[in-house]
């Protein structure tokens, strides 16, 4: 296949990432593939326990074997500027991979299904403790109604005053771009946090 | 011992990367690879996997778009592009974290960007 692009306009092209965290259900995938442009992409991450560690992994080989699914979307924002979106493993016995998958992100978005509460808490506490990559939260409408108000999810979850909680419906490409463009309003309006190399 | 069929039936994919698991290139799942002079051909001693990512690479993929097109693990993956740059036969394109004021304006296109396809 041919490309129109000369070398050098492909070598322009640079990425970006954000995070989609939240409990199982919470509606992580759904976000994705509402406002991505290709299909939601699962691929197998192999940043296990042992490897994270310890370059020889033959000593401990039943934690070698540990894959974790993630999905992937994307976004061509403009003609050199893509972004992807990450959403994490729901389950919190990876949390072990978080820091990985996290690093170099621009943002985090939690969704909160408003049903379950306490199945975001997880997540809400890591990125409250995180405190480099700016995070907001957004609640799935399940059914179009939401069971707490926004101040009682900012109490019950612990949410520090200046994350924006906002209400979306994550089957709806509009509401979750939405979600997208004040996760990217708040990270600007944050004042930079040098990320620690290595 | 279903431990020991189940590792027999796949070769490990750390027997491609002669155990590493790090790669020393900032390679995250979302950096862009592309191959550094797309029309040649690769050296005929490169691994089949090797091969695959530099073909694939003829166009700026994301490491994740690489891992999961040819159903490689990622950190596999990272630890093959790392050593193609090594060579210089991909070049690893800038990843925009947001952790630099410099990258501020980037950010501001992204927003753009989105306020374009999202209204």
């Amino acid at each position: 296949m041919v490309s129109n692009d000369s070398s050098s306009d492909s070598r322009s092209k640079v990425s970006t990432k954000i995070v989609v965290a939240g409990g199982f259900g919470a509606g992580k995938t759904t976000l994705v593939a509402s406002v991505s442009e290709i299909p939601p992409v699962t691929t197998e991450a192999i940043m296990t326990e042992a490897s994270v560690e310890h370059d020889d992994i033959s000593a401990t080989p039943t934690k070698a074997t540990t894959t974790v699914a993630m999905d992937f979307g994307r976004i061509t924002l403009d003609h050199e500027l893509i972004m992807y979106m990450f959403g994490t493993p729901g389950q919190s016995r990876f949390w072990f991979m978080w820091d990985d998958l996290v690093r170099g992100a621009v943002g985090a978005v939690v969704v909160v299904d408003s049903r379950r509460l306490a199945d975001s808490f997880d997540a809400v506490d890591y990125f409250e403790r995180n405190q480099r990559i700016p995070y907001i939260v957004a609640l799935n409408r399940f059914d179009g109604r939401l069971d707490y108000t926004i101040d009682e999810i900012r109490e019950a979850l612990e949410i520090a005053p200046e994350v924006p909680i906002v209400d979306f419906d994550a089957r709806d490409r509009s509401s979750s771009g939405s979600v997208l463009k004040t996760l990217l309003m708040y990270a600007l309006s944050r004042p930079t946090q040098p990320e620690p190399v290595g | 011992m279903s431990y020991r069929r189940r590792r027999s039936a796949r070769i490990r994919p750390y027997t491609f990367t002669g155990g590493r698991t790090r790669s020393r290139h900032p390679l995250m799942v979302q950096t862009l690879v592309s191959a550094a002079d797309p029309g040649s051909e690769p050296p005929r001693a490169l691994m089949p996997e090797s091969r695959s990512i530099h073909e694939l690479c003829v166009e700026p993929r994301s490491v994740a778009e690489i891992a999961a097109e040819l159903d490689i693990p990622l950190g596999v993956t990272q630890v093959l592009l790392s050593d193609l740059a090594d060579q210089g036969l991909v070049y690893i394109h800038p990843t925009i974290t947001g952790h630099s004021p410099s990258e501020n304006q980037v950010l501001e296109r992204a927003l753009r960007g989105l306020e374009r396809l999202f209204q």
